[in-house]
């Protein structure tokens, strides 16, 4: 069973940074032989989303981390931890968290670590940056989380219609008798090809075949592209998280239905929406960023609470349930209360460099 | 579990297919009205009414809804 519960440390503040370029999800965008562009909105809830040739996931997340250490008026100097949660880093090596350390303008005296995880991810990083601080030893650290730019160029491909580019950054620090954060984590590795990008890593090299395209379900795809069983994630999302968030409550003996809010990844509407109702919560306690910023991968649970639920609980502690679960397959659940010092940071439109 | 039952929750999940068009005997994807979101609404319902959890395989290697019905009573 793997629950954690780490104390003495707070979320600092939030920030998350998504390329200034809409692209909306109409007639042109969305290719399927199967159904529309206004179904394709219905099924997922995807209006909109934010998209960049250009812009790498660290490049949001460097925006947004120096609009938060501006609001937190953070010294750099004091930041001695970096993580950084990605599927689509700036290179295959090195790290881009030490890339980060030394961009940031950081001191050299600083842990940094990638993690590769999709959308668990922040849950997972949380987790793994408030071990870092729990013992006072790191006072200040960053956790940068998100998506954007895939590795692989596609000719006249715009991305899947369902995914948004965004970059976040929570900043934790040492905070002596707080209550900290209760996680519950899962994985099964069983549905590894759930969702999957087959080539591009050292199992399937990259190769001239790895261009080839062939036809999934009406829809054209090469190796280095991902691609979803759709009906399998759909399955294990719905019983998952409502499970996960149970296992937790349970453990740790709390009534999960005291929450303030309940911050999930967002994969498609439908999927959220039988999450809500098995779950009985009320759907004014659950926000979403979807309809404009697509599934944003592990960046969905803090861009939801930066473009949703800024400026709304900040002044009052605010008990909060998130649950990330997708691809790997892996989940992880955490319940934590923000205090009236978090800083959430108002959303970063970054420009395409010219 | 009940046939009958099973097929009248199976029926509901379409809007343009009539419930009498939806029997036992349907291979329910050669319905016009099928598509792979009313496979996720089927994943859905079973769910929510059965308490099993099906997978994409299950939804594709079935033929008729009593197929599927007996899929779901197996796995209860």
């Amino acid at each position: 069973m793997a629950f954690l519960e780490i104390k003495n440390v707070r979320i600092a503040g939030i920030s998350a940074g998504v390329p200034q370029i809409v692209l909306k999800n109409d007639s042109s965008s969305v290719l399927s032989k199967e159904y529309d562009a206004a179904a394709f909105v219905e099924l997922t809830g995807v209006a909109e989303r934010r998209y960049s040739r250009e812009l790498t996931t660290s490049d949001l997340c460097f925006a947004a981390a120096e609009k938060l250490i501006s609001d937190l008026r953070w010294e750099k100097d004091d930041i001695e931890a970096i993580i950084f949660v990605s599927q689509t880093p700036d290179y295959v090596l090195p790290a881009t968290s030490c890339i980060m350390q030394d961009r940031l303008g950081l001191n050299k005296e600083c842990y940094a670590l990638d993690i590769s995880l999709g959308c668990s991810g922040w849950v997972y990083g949380l987790n793994d940056v408030a071990s870092l601080v729990t013992n006072g030893m790191i006072k200040k650290a960053l956790l940068m989380v998100g998506d954007a730019k895939a590795r692989a160029r596609i000719p006249n491909s715009k991305g899947d219609p369902l995914f948004g580019h965004a970059g976040t950054v929570t900043a934790l620090e040492y905070d002596e008798g707080n209550k900290g954060f209760k996680f519950h984590f899962g994985t099964d590795g069983s549905g590894y090809d759930a969702i999957i990008t087959p080539a591009g890593g050292s199992r399937n090299p990259v190769t001239p075949q790895a261009f080839d395209k062939y036809e999934i379900d009406g829809k054209e795809y090469c190796d280095l592209q991902s691609r979803m069983k759709g009906m399998d994630v759909f399955a294990f999302g719905i019983t998952t998280a409502p499970k996960s968030i149970k296992k937790l409550a349970k453990h740790y003996e709390f009534d999960y239905l005291d929450a303030d809010y309940y911050v999930f990844h967002q994969a498609n509407m439908k999927m959220n929406n039988q999450i809500v109702k098995k779950l009985k919560l009320a759907p004014e306690k659950v926000p979403s960023c979807m309809l404009h910023f697509g599934n944003t991968s592990s960046a969905s649970i803090p861009l939801t609470i930066v473009t949703q639920l800024r400026g709304k609980f900040e002044n009052k502690p605010t008990k909060f349930i998130c649950c990330g679960f997708g691809v790997g397959l892996s989940w992880g659940t955490v319940a934590f209360e923000s205090d009236e010092r978090i800083v959430i940071s108002e959303l970063v439109e970054v420009e395409d460099p010219s | 579990m009940q046939l009958d039952e099973f097929i009248s929750n199976f029926a509901d999940l379409f809007d343009d297919t009539d419930a009498s068009e939806i029997t036992a005997s349907t291979n329910y994807r050669e319905l016009e009205e099928w598509s792979s979101l009313i496979a996720l609404s089927v994943i859905a319902m079973v769910d929510d009414e059965y308490d099993v959890t099906l997978k994409g395989n299950d939804i594709t290697g079935c033929t008729t809804v009593e197929d599927l019905f007996n899929l779901v009573q197996s796995k209860a």
